[in-house]
């Protein structure tokens, strides 16, 4: 094992643990958020988090399967917000037209 | 030929209704008449072969069970087989005049027929299996035929009550037989009585006697289970004659006739039986003095006398025995004849009350010479013309003759047998006078009856002529019925050959004849001043019957059942599923403690520090939820519980967990805010704080217990997995490198097509619902 290689494992786990904090944080201010969009931003956010995380550990292991993951993530994170974004805003998702 | 004898009633009864409905100009009751007397005639040429040789017959039905239709002639069944089949003759004759055509005919002889199949079945049955289905089979005919007049609220009350204590006393026979045939091995009555021993000498003996008792009691109106029969008088005058006179009732009787080989002789049968039958007998005919109803009184009448040969059956005595037997035929044919006579009285004037009749010897003098032969027999007159006198005396004799027998039980109880039994007899006298003198003689009030009354059509009449001249013909010349009948029946029921000789005159100074004469003279006396010491029954049994113990009982049953129902059943689905969790965790934790389920383990477990933070946001966002108070902050805090768990699943290498994971959760918390939207503002219930303490206790304890399963689970592997098979082969015999996928589709494709099923069946679900929603009007 050369000292890259450590380096890189090292760098790895020290993420992890900053990230893992952060999503703590986000927690809190998902309970304790005084507001609902305050709540969608912390949510959004630790969705973020969860790719960084998920990319790190898909490095950590060497593998590629988890890169779905990775944009999957991204997709629903955005797709939820803007859910969330929506019910707070007009109160309904899906809008019915014909009404 | 037999075999087939017996269910022909049944087997006709499919084609009454057809009958009735096709052929309407004849009474239905004369193509029925065919199938008595065909039976009649065939078992009379059974008669001379039985006297020495009982004979045996089968048929499979069940062999694998050792079940089988196995019929045993001797004279004990032939005994009964001629009752049911002779008086059902005459019953159906007499109904064919009593009925008229716009009754509802059809189901009257179905029901009729299937209750003559069930008797002649009960009677023949050497196997107690086949025997019970035709018990059961008895009372639910008999059911049916309470109920005949279904419009009366009367008529279903007496049906209900007869058929719920009969089916409990057939329930605990049943329960009898199956013990008893699991100690002998055997469920052939014949078998049995050969190892009659395994069955006295086991510890449980006494717990089948009482069973089985229990059925032979309920089934012929034994007190305290004798509280059906005068409601059963609701049914047509022709079913109480048949069923509550001279057959069913009598199918009790002749249960601990057939098993008193196997019982008899014990002091506890002795006991039961003897004291049983007593006590009915006496409580019978005090009651009977009472009733002011015809029926009613043949109806107390049926159930003393019912006693009295039980009680005979019981002392288990030769003589004892054979007045049982002999008056069983007597009984049959002057209670039937009786309760013809009154079918008639009641069918002419309109009504069966004692106290608005009188005076009708002069209008119907045939009907009331009819009934001087019934009444007189019933109470025992002592003249030659009257069968009921000869078993009376003997009655008397076999009271008088126990406390000669060997045996401390008999020697102690026996003195005191005559007097109950001279008590007994006393007011079956009184009933008999009131029930005769007050309908035919006495002033006649005829502004109280409906119609002025005269003899009915002769075709009503035969029936009780036919029974009339058999009570005469058998007091006179008993020596034929003796051979043929009695004897045999006596020895099937006693085990030896014995021979009583019947007479009249037993010459002066026995003891039998001045008991007759005590019954007599005391009966006349108390007849005579009856209005003085009537109001004793307020005084007894007053307000405390077993009508109103029946009544209570009922009524505790429903009103305890509903009890305990609306205990529980709350409609409240926090509190089942509080009882299903709870239930659970006991149980489990039971479960736990007794098989000794603490193997913990933790080898090759790493922790990681991301994992540990993942794990403690998860737990904190789930522990939080339960303190938000505002629903969507609820939704999205729940949320991070879901992603953590997708996040775990990527931390322990599984993609398409993952994957799948983070849709779900994302459409989940999608269609939360959706309901969400569209929930009501409900006002906020505050839960009390020891609801909540259980709640918590609850939850916490199942919590823990489902905690303990997974570590003591995890802990102990008793197998290698299977998981090296699916990686060795995926991609060989699967063709993928997805090893998930691999498995989903192809080595476990049948969950998976399932799966696919419930996600179907769900979305059909919300489309109905939708859908349902939108055109019903919703409230």
């Amino acid at each position: 094992m050369n000292i890259f290689s450590t380096i890189l494992t090292g760098s790895i786990i020290l993420s992890l643990l900053v990230l893992s904090v952060s999503v703590l944080l986000l927690l809190y201010r998902t309970i304790k958020g005084p507001t609902n969009p305050d709540r969608a931003i912390a949510l959004d956010s630790i969705g973020i988090n969860l790719i960084a995380m998920a990319a790190l550990i898909a490095i950590q292991l060497k593998t590629t399967y988890f890169n779905d993951i990775i944009l999957l993530i991204g997709i629903l994170a955005f797709i939820g917000t803007i859910a969330i974004a929506k019910f707070i805003e007009k109160g309904v998702i899906i809008e019915n037209d014909r009404d | 030929m037999l075999h087939f004898l017996i269910i022909a009633p049944l087997l006709f009864s499919i084609f009454t209704p057809i009958l009735y409905q096709n052929i309407k100009r004849i009474h239905t009751g004369w193509m029925v008449l065919l199938i008595p007397i065909s039976i009649f005639v065939y078992l009379l040429s059974y008669l001379p072969k039985i006297v020495d040789h009982p004979f045996h017959l089968t048929f499979n039905w069940l062999p694998s069970l050792g079940i089988n239709y196995d019929l045993y002639v001797d004279g004990l069944s032939i005994l009964f087989g001629l009752l049911i089949s002779g008086i059902g003759s005459l019953v159906v004759l007499y109904s064919i005049f009593y009925l008229h055509k716009t009754e509802k005919l059809g189901h009257f002889y179905t029901y009729l027929l299937i209750f003559m199949t069930a008797m002649l079945g009960i009677v023949f049955s050497d196997n107690v299996f086949v025997f019970y289905v035709f018990w059961e089979l008895t009372s639910l005919s008999s059911f049916l035929l309470i109920g005949f007049w279904n419009y009366r609220e009367k008529s279903r009350y007496g049906a209900l009550k007869s058929m719920l204590i009969t089916v409990l006393g057939g329930l605990a026979m049943f329960a009898g037989f199956v013990w008893m045939s699991i100690l002998t091995d055997t469920s052939s009555i014949r078998e049995m009585i050969e190892n009659s021993e395994l069955i006295t000498n086991s510890p449980y003996f006494i717990a089948i006697l009482i069973l089985i008792l229990t059925g032979a009691f309920t089934k012929s109106a034994q007190f305290p289970f004798h509280i059906w029969l005068p409601d059963a008088m609701e049914a047509p005058t022709p079913v109480s004659a048949y069923l509550h006179s001279a057959t069913m009732v009598k199918a009790g009787i002749y249960l601990v006739a057939r098993l008193s080989l196997i019982f008899a002789g014990t002091d506890e049968f002795f006991i039961i039986v003897s004291s049983i039958g007593l006590l009915t007998l006496c409580w019978g005919s005090y009651m009977a003095v009472k009733q002011t109803d015809l029926k009613g009184i043949l109806a107390y009448s049926t159930i003393s006398q019912l006693g009295m040969i039980m009680a005979m059956l019981g002392f288990g005595t030769g003589v004892a025995v054979f007045a049982a037997i002999f008056h069983i035929l007597n009984h049959a044919t002057f209670k039937g004849s009786l309760f013809m006579v009154a079918g008639i009285v009641d069918h002419e004037t309109g009504t069966r009350d004692i106290r608005r009749l009188g005076g009708l010897y002069t209008l119907m003098p045939i009907t009331a010479t009819l009934a001087i032969f019934g009444v007189f027999s019933m109470a025992g007159v002592p003249l030659p013309i009257f069968n009921g006198f000869l078993s009376k005396e003997m009655f008397f004799d076999a009271t008088v003759d126990l406390s000669e027998e060997a045996g401390t039980i008999y020697q102690s109880i026996g003195p005191f047998i005559p007097f109950i039994a001279l008590l007994g007899s006393i007011f079956t006298f009184v009933y008999s006078m009131i029930l005769f003198f007050k309908t035919f003689t006495g002033k006649i009030q005829l502004d109280k009856l409906e119609r002025k009354p005269h003899d009915p059509p002769f075709g009503m009449l035969l029936s009780p002529i036919v029974l009339v001249t058999l009570i005469v013909v058998i007091a006179l010349f008993p020596g034929p019925f003796n051979h043929y009948l009695l004897t045999p029946a006596t020895s099937a029921v006693m085990g030896e050959v014995s021979q009583t000789h019947i007479k009249f005159w037993h010459g002066f100074y026995n003891l039998p004849l001045f008991m007759s004469l005590t019954v007599l003279v005391v009966g006349i006396i108390l007849f005579l001043t009856r209005e003085k010491w009537v109001r004793v029954y307020n005084r007894i049994p007053g307000s405390w019957s077993m009508n109103k113990g029946y009544d209570y009982i009922l009524d505790g049953l429903i009103k305890g059942s509903k009890l305990v129902t609306t205990s529980y059943m709350t409609g409240s689905l926090k509190n089942y599923v509080r009882m299903i969790i709870g239930f659970m965790t006991v149980v489990g934790l039971y479960t736990f403690i007794k098989t000794d389920g603490w193997a913990f383990t933790f080898n090759g477990a790493t922790l990681s520090i991301p994992e540990i933070a993942i794990a403690v946001t998860m737990m904190i966002a789930a522990i939080s939820v339960l303190f938000i108070s505002n629903r969507i902050a609820g939704i999205l805090v729940l949320g991070v519980v879901g992603y953590g768990l997708s996040l775990l699943f990527v931390f322990y290498s599984a993609p398409d967990l993952a994957l799948t994971q983070l849709i779900v959760e994302t459409v989940t918390v999608s269609l939360f805010l959706l309901a969400f939207y569209h929930l009501p503002k409900l006002k906020e219930e505050k839960e009390s704080k020891t609801n909540n303490f259980i709640n918590l206790v609850i939850s916490v304890s199942f919590g823990i217990f489902i905690t303990l399963v997974g570590l003591s689970s995890h802990s102990s592997k008793w197998f290698d997995s299977i998981s090296s098979y699916f990686v060795e082969t995926s991609y060989t015999l699967g063709g993928g490198n997805n090893i998930v996928n691999v498995i989903l589709v192809d080595m476990r494709g049948l969950d998976t097509m399932f799966e696919i099923s419930v996600l179907g069946v769900a979305a059909l679900g919300i489309l109905a619902l939708i859908n349902y929603k939108k055109k019903g009007d919703v409230e």
